[in-house]
């Protein structure tokens, strides 16, 4: 397989502008809907799962960045992950705004009852606390003050965090779990590229010393 | 047990469908009056109550929203597939299966079965599982005209429907969400009682394809998915039948599955439901506010056990 540079300009404009528009574009969709009428008979659980749909999605991208940035090299995918995974955060708040705010009205003791007593809901707020620090360290500021290392090792919460979310829309649907099973597929098939991609990675590495180490006793 | 008698609604919860019709005629014409200088705000509001008991907030559901919202997993599992999938089923001709303990086992044409029963205007809260309800007018006959028509034998003790099973049709059923085809169930009492009705209009047209045409069930003390639409069959049994959600999720739903705000979805609160078109929950109520009605048939049950 040939890859493209990935030095082409138009290409990195093209790619900022699709994850800017997967980021953002829900916002004039979701106000066009509201506006057309398109949210439907019941807005308010239009809105809920649209939001939710969103935020799985985003973070789906933000954890493919990872593997496609090893299989092209194409480093300037980076910071990238860090817009999808804000937003995804983003709209993972906005979900759970919806539900307490419009769905409950604000009724915070039914909310602290669904947290306690419903699964989904459990795993749905265990997703967002495990996101919320992540969130915050996401600048440069935090990458210098934890160092490198530290940081990969708490940004790795990502993954449970991905998990904590679908495991949230599996046991939220009614009957047709397509979409969830669909996402755990997703989700299996990024930890296992991250995996693999880190095996290689640590054979090449080894590879390297061990020749560097032959070439140096053959000298 | 827990019985109970809803607290803030009047007695009868049942609208012919004559009366808000004549209503609207009373208002227009009260509103004649008032032009003339009479004192139309009494009569307006002597006619906002009419004598058989409407629940004073209960507005009729758009029609664009309740036959634009459906489950209708045969058609789709979104609520708005039924309405797009629905235009592949055919309602007429159709043919309704009779058998099982009844006095003569045959297939009827629909419009045979129904000939000459006593037509119905109902206008009935409709209380989803998911919680969310709606006010829709029905029309179409007393299930008990036609189980009385069906003679069953005496020991006849429930009632089993089944929907149609066909994918050409039905382009849900080429996905197994459920088991096809669809089944549900009524204690023969429960069929017998007067507010269960087989609709074959709303809002005064017949009803559409997404709403179950052409033949339906409409028992509005239960939860929606008792409901069984496009049915072709109806037998007559003296074991309880089995039925499609319960098959499914029996820890979800239960055979009985009536509206009780006391006993909760496992996934959820019954105790509130989102009216469609209003955005603060509003308390559910027993039986769906027809426990005067149908309270007796459970008495003595444990209704946590028989949800």
């Amino acid at each position: 397989m040939t890859v493209p540079s990935g030095r082409s300009p138009a290409l990195r404009r093209a790619v900022a502008a699709l994850v800017w528009l997967s980021a953002l574009g829900p916002i004039g969709w979701l106000v066009w809907l509201a506006v057309s009428g398109g949210l439907g008979a019941n807005p308010i659980e239009s809105l809920q799962h649209r939001t939710g749909h969103y935020a799985l999605r985003l973070l789906a991208f933000s954890l493919a960045i990872s593997p496609l940035r090893a299989l092209t090299r194409w480093g300037w995918l980076v910071p990238h992950r860090r817009t999808l995974g804000l937003a995804a955060f983003g709209w993972a708040i906005t979900h759970l705004l919806v539900y307490v705010g419009l769905d409950l009205a604000l009724d915070f003791s039914q909310f602290l009852e669904d947290v306690i007593k419903r699964r989904y809901i459990t795993v749905g707020m265990l997703a967002i606390a495990l996101l919320t620090p992540l969130a915050i360290t996401s600048t440069q500021g935090w990458i210098k003050k934890l160092g490198g290392k530290r940081w990969n090792r708490l940004h790795r919460l990502v993954y449970p965090a991905m998990i904590a979310a679908v495991a949230h829309y599996l046991w939220a649907v009614k009957k047709d779990i397509t979409l969830p099973v669909l996402y755990f597929v997703i989700v299996a098939v990024l930890m296992g590229a991250r995996v693999l991609l880190r095996r290689q990675a640590r054979q090449r590495a080894h590879a390297v010393t061990t020749s560097a180490a032959e070439a140096s006793s053959t000298r | 047990m827990l019985i109970r008698r809803p607290d803030d609604i009047p007695s009868s919860e049942i609208t012919p469908e004559s009366t808000y019709v004549n209503r609207r005629q009373f208002v227009g014409a009260a509103g004649a009056l008032a032009l003339a200088g009479l004192a139309a705000p009494a009569v307006l509001g002597a006619s906002r109550r009419p004598a058989t008991g409407e629940a004073q907030d209960d507005k009729l559901t758009p029609e664009e929203d309740a036959t634009s919202y459906n489950n209708f997993y045969e058609f789709g599992t979104g609520k708005d597939d039924p309405k797009r999938n629905a235009g592949t089923l055919r309602p007429r001709p159709w043919s309704v299966q009779v058998d099982g303990l009844v006095k003569a086992p045959k297939r009827w044409d629909l419009d045979d079965l129904l000939r000459g029963l006593a037509k119905e205007d109902k206008v009935y809260r409709h209380r989803c599982v998911e919680a969310w309800s709606m006010v829709i007018p029905w029309q179409g006959v007393r299930l008990r005209d036609v189980l009385a028509r069906l003679e069953p034998t005496p020991s006849a003790k429930f009632v089993e429907f089944t929907t149609l099973l066909d994918p050409q049709q039905m382009p849900g059923q080429r996905t197994a969400t459920l088991r096809w085809p669809y089944k549900e169930g009524l204690r023969l009492d429960e069929a017998m009682n007067p507010l269960a009705m087989l609709a074959t209009g709303m809002y005064g047209k017949t009803i559409p394809n997404q709403n179950g045409a052409p033949l339906r069930l409409v028992v509005p003390w239960k939860y929606g998915f008792k409901g069984i639409k496009s049915i072709v069959r109806i037998r007559l049994t003296d074991t309880q039948p089995s039925t499609s959600w319960n098959d499914a999720a029996a820890s979800e739903y239960g055979f009985y599955a009536n509206v009780n705000p006391t006993v909760d979805h496992p996934r959820w609160t019954q105790a509130k439901e989102r009216r469609i078109g209003e955005f603060l929950r509003r308390n559910t109520l027993m039986f769906n506010g027809y426990a005067e009605q149908v309270g007796s048939l459970y008495a003595g049950m444990d209704l946590r056990k028989f949800y």
